[in-house]
């Protein structure tokens, strides 16, 4: 896929608090308990993250367990609420100034068409007792697909690509290992061909074999579709397998980005430092 | 085509809160077409400026300048992420001493995917992989393998393999021929011949001071920090 330098997501000072903040913690240059205001317990889970997401490109975020990587996914899928700051998506033919503030019916259209998700917990994703077509029918739907047909022939053939035997289509996924539910799950993710796919820690948990056959899929996905992702993982070989660029976060901010070779082979932040030092 | 200017780097380990300087001073320019060979001993700092040419490391101080097709001339660390990405694609390549590669990708895999990042068709990607693995004596018995099973030898010469179908303007050598019997080097030799023929620029580190002879146009002394002339 030729890699040209559209932007297809364009996040600026994109923040989210739990909690009402104060006086103290809303100045920006406030000192925090990690991400936790000390004098009214807010905590800042995203604090002004700006990037963008260009076409075809697979972007990282690598960051410990409560960086915020996570929130910031949730909040790209509009599965939660942003604080304060702008999302755009330049390639929607709407595009508007800011979807953070459209409508929940309009979020919903942008969610259908425009993007995909992947969870790490495909109980998240997936509805476990229908079956794995159902379940890919069920996205279609909702992209406004009524063909029940051409909607088989679409479920047979992702099923197909993530190696999903056929003859199990008509099974529930609450069946399945969780590596076969998680490729279910990117199944149904990509199956109204999304431009963008968002995939939180998408092989966590999953033994090794398995892991290659899901980060070999997402790699076929970004040549053969040229779909632009954003994956979320705190496993730096996966990164760097995957990624053409990579933010680090650190508290719900981000403390250092750039080309992913560069992260890994000459970070700049202490925290990266000790996070790369940290690979086996 | 490419200058260094007062090139410096030194990396600070926070948690010894330590900093130490790899290389100090450097400075030359390589002329399109020439092959400039690196030479000094271990920890001089020769793979230091390959990375920092390839925009790996960052500069503590000092420019690369770089010539580009796609952009003109550029300051390589000053130009958006994504350009250097697209001229690592397409303009620069680099052949590490390390193989890396993606798990459950066989060796045609890989040499086809290394061009599919340019844009180029599928079937003229396959055909010139395979005749890559050809030239490189990687026997076909072994192009459906994963390359994890390779001695160390045809790995390196994967690793080749794959930067040239990509046919770079400019190409970084870290120790092209470190682990290679002489029949191979032999190979990479003609290769690098042939590239020069067809005017790409090389810059290449060498332990194996032979292998220069005959093959670089100038001489890079990282002791010295002197630049000499070769006869080719």
């Amino acid at each position: 896929m030729h890699k040209t330098d559209d932007v297809v997501l364009s996040i600026k000072d994109l923040s989210k608090q739990f909690g009402n903040g104060c006086d103290y913690c809303k100045d920006d240059s406030a000192e925090l308990q990690k991400n936790m205001c000390p004098h009214c317990n807010t905590v800042h889970a995203v604090k002004n993250v700006s990037f963008d997401l260009y076409e075809g490109e697979i972007l990282g975020v690598v960051g410990e367990s409560g960086s915020g990587k996570s929130t910031l996914m949730k909040m790209l899928y509009f599965d939660q609420e942003a604080s304060t700051g702008t999302y755009v998506l330049p390639e929607d033919p709407n595009a508007e100034d800011n979807v953070f503030l459209v409508s929940s019916q309009r979020k919903r259209q942008i969610r259908n068409e425009q993007l995909g998700m992947v969870y790490q917990n495909p109980m998240l994703g997936l509805k476990m007792d229908f079956s794995s077509v159902t379940n890919i029918a069920e996205k279609l739907i909702a992209s406004g697909n009524r063909n029940v047909g051409q909607m088989t022939d679409r479920a047979d053939h992702f099923l197909n690509k993530v190696n999903i035997p056929l003859r199990r289509k008509y099974e529930a996924p609450k069946n399945f290992s969780g590596g076969m539910q998680q490729r279910v799950q990117i199944a149904k993710a990509l199956s109204n061909y999304p431009p963008i796919l968002l995939l939180d820690e998408v092989t966590t948990g999953l033994d090794l074999s398995v892991q290659a056959d899901v980060l070999e899929l997402i790699k076929e996905i970004q040549r053969d579709m040229g779909v632009s992702m954003i994956v979320v993982s705190h496993d730096l070989a996966i990164i760097r397998m995957l990624c053409d660029r990579t933010m680090v976060m650190l508290d719900g901010q981000v403390i250092e980005h750039g080309i992913t070779d560069q992260i890994l082979e000459d970070p700049q932040h202490e925290y990266t430092q000790q996070l790369v030092y940290s690979i086996l | 085509m490419i200058c260094i200017k007062d090139f410096s780097k030194s990396f600070t380990i926070h948690h010894l809160d330590q900093t130490r300087t790899a290389i100090e001073g450097v400075s030359f320019d390589v002329k399109k077409g020439e092959f400039l060979g690196i030479v000094g001993e271990s920890g001089s700092g020769k793979s230091t400026i390959l990375k920092s040419i390839y925009g790996t490391y960052k500069p503590s101080s000092g420019t690369v300048t770089y010539d580009s097709k796609a952009f003109g001339e550029v300051d390589l660390h000053g130009i958006t992420d994504r350009a250097l990405i697209s001229l690592r694609t397409n303009e620069i390549g680099y052949v590490s001493q390390f193989l890396k590669v993606m798990p459950r990708t066989t060796t045609l895999e890989l040499v086809i995917n290394s061009m599919l990042e340019m844009g180029v068709d599928k079937e003229a990607a396959e055909t010139e992989a395979k005749e890559a693995l050809r030239h490189f004596d990687i026997p076909e018995a072994l192009w459906h393998n994963y390359p994890n099973t390779f001695s160390g030898g045809e790995k390196l010469r994967l690793n080749i393999a794959c930067a040239i179908v990509k046919k770079p303007r400019l190409l970084l050598l870290d120790e092209p021929t470190a682990s290679l019997d002489e029949k191979s080097k032999l190979k990479v030799r003609e290769t690098i011949s042939k590239l020069i023929d067809g005017g790409t620029t090389l810059i290449g580190i060498f332990h194996d001071l032979e292998f220069m002879d005959g093959l670089c146009t100038k001489v890079y002394d990282m002791n010295t920090k002197t630049i000499e002339e070769r006869a080719v």
